[in-house]
């Protein structure tokens, strides 16, 4: 991995790891994760029905990762990657659950991603309500997605601000970290 | 007509459709990456009922939690019990959701407000 992808790697460490993953992200690698955070968590005293919001958000979060790890093939040998690289880590702090995605996205995707969160985390849980349902009711979803429902829910469940940044790799593409706290 | 019994997964819910007896129950856990493709049959079964359904159709949801992807097929699943009960059928629609659960029984309000069809929201007691 490049200086650039150690660096943002770091960005999304902290606190005491549960998970964390670096390469190609699939269906597969997802149901593992859960599996694995199920495990390390079965004995824990958190209350099951934060576990239960932690599973949801984190199978959203990776889910959301998955369909967009559309990475630019060039990169793939520049950096010796995987194909569909992303890079994910859950971890525990000591009031809250952590879980930090992070892809390639182009640049010009910035202003879409920016907006479409900036106006999630604009809203109030109850306008975040009506903003589900709308979507919900209203949007297309097409093969892949949630139809931008993803975000949304989250932000609903978590009840926290999505926090995000942009990391320029080139002129062309940027590395986008999403991170999102589950409280306990 | 034809009974549809799906066995559940670790991301997939067990559900059961019973032309018989017009009872419909899905549980488990529901994150499939492409959920169109599991919902599909279900949501074809429930249009194909609909022509000649049993006077009183029971639905039973009990899902421990559920991706984005499959929240908008569960819509289309009430969308169909919806018409159901516009064309004159008794629909009685059970959402069960975990003591302390509170993001599920939101879900059950959620689908209730946007469908207009009763829900009956069951607490589940361990």
């Amino acid at each position: 991995m490049s200086k650039f992808l150690e660096e943002c790697f770091e960005q999304m460490n902290h606190g005491e790891v549960v998970v964390s993953y670096k390469g190609s992200i699939n269906a597969d690698v997802i149901a593992d994760t859960l599996g694995l955070v199920e495990t390390k968590l079965e004995d824990s005293e958190i209350h099951n029905s934060i576990k239960k919001k932690l599973y949801n958000v984190l199978v959203e979060g990776l889910q959301n990762l998955y369909h967009h790890v559309d990475m630019p093939k060039d990169l793939i040998p520049q950096e010796k990657l995987e194909s569909n690289f992303g890079i994910f880590i859950i971890s525990k702090l000591p009031d809250a659950f952590r879980i930090s995605t992070g892809n390639f996205v182009q640049h010009s995707r910035i202003d879409d991603i920016k907006e479409k969160i900036d106006k999630i985390n604009s809203l109030s849980s109850e306008e975040l309500k009506d903003f589900y349902k709308f979507v919900l009711n209203n949007q297309k979803f097409s093969e892949k997605g949630g139809g931008g429902l993803g975000l949304i829910d989250i932000a609903r469940k978590t009840g926290n601000k999505l926090d995000y940044k942009f990391f320029k790799y080139n002129d062309e593409y940027n590395f986008f970290i999403l991170t999102v706290y589950i409280n306990f | 007509m034809e009974l549809i019994s799906i066995e559940g997964t670790p991301k997939t819910p067990t559900v059961n459709m019973n032309p018989e007896t017009g009872v419909v129950a899905i549980k488990g856990r529901s994150i499939p990456e492409n959920s169109i493709e599991f919902y599909k049959p279900i949501v074809d079964w429930l249009e194909e009922y609909a022509k000649a359904p049993h006077p009183k159709t029971v639905v039973n949801v009990q899902l421990e939690y559920f991706n984005t992807s499959s929240s908008k097929c569960i819509l289309d699943v009430f969308k169909k019990l919806e018409m159901l009960k516009k064309d004159q059928n008794e629909v009685v629609i059970n959402w069960y959701y975990e003591e302390d659960d509170e993001d599920m029984l939101e879900a059950g309000e959620d689908y209730e407000s946007i469908i207009k069809v009763p829900f009956k929201m069951i607490q589940i007691v361990d």
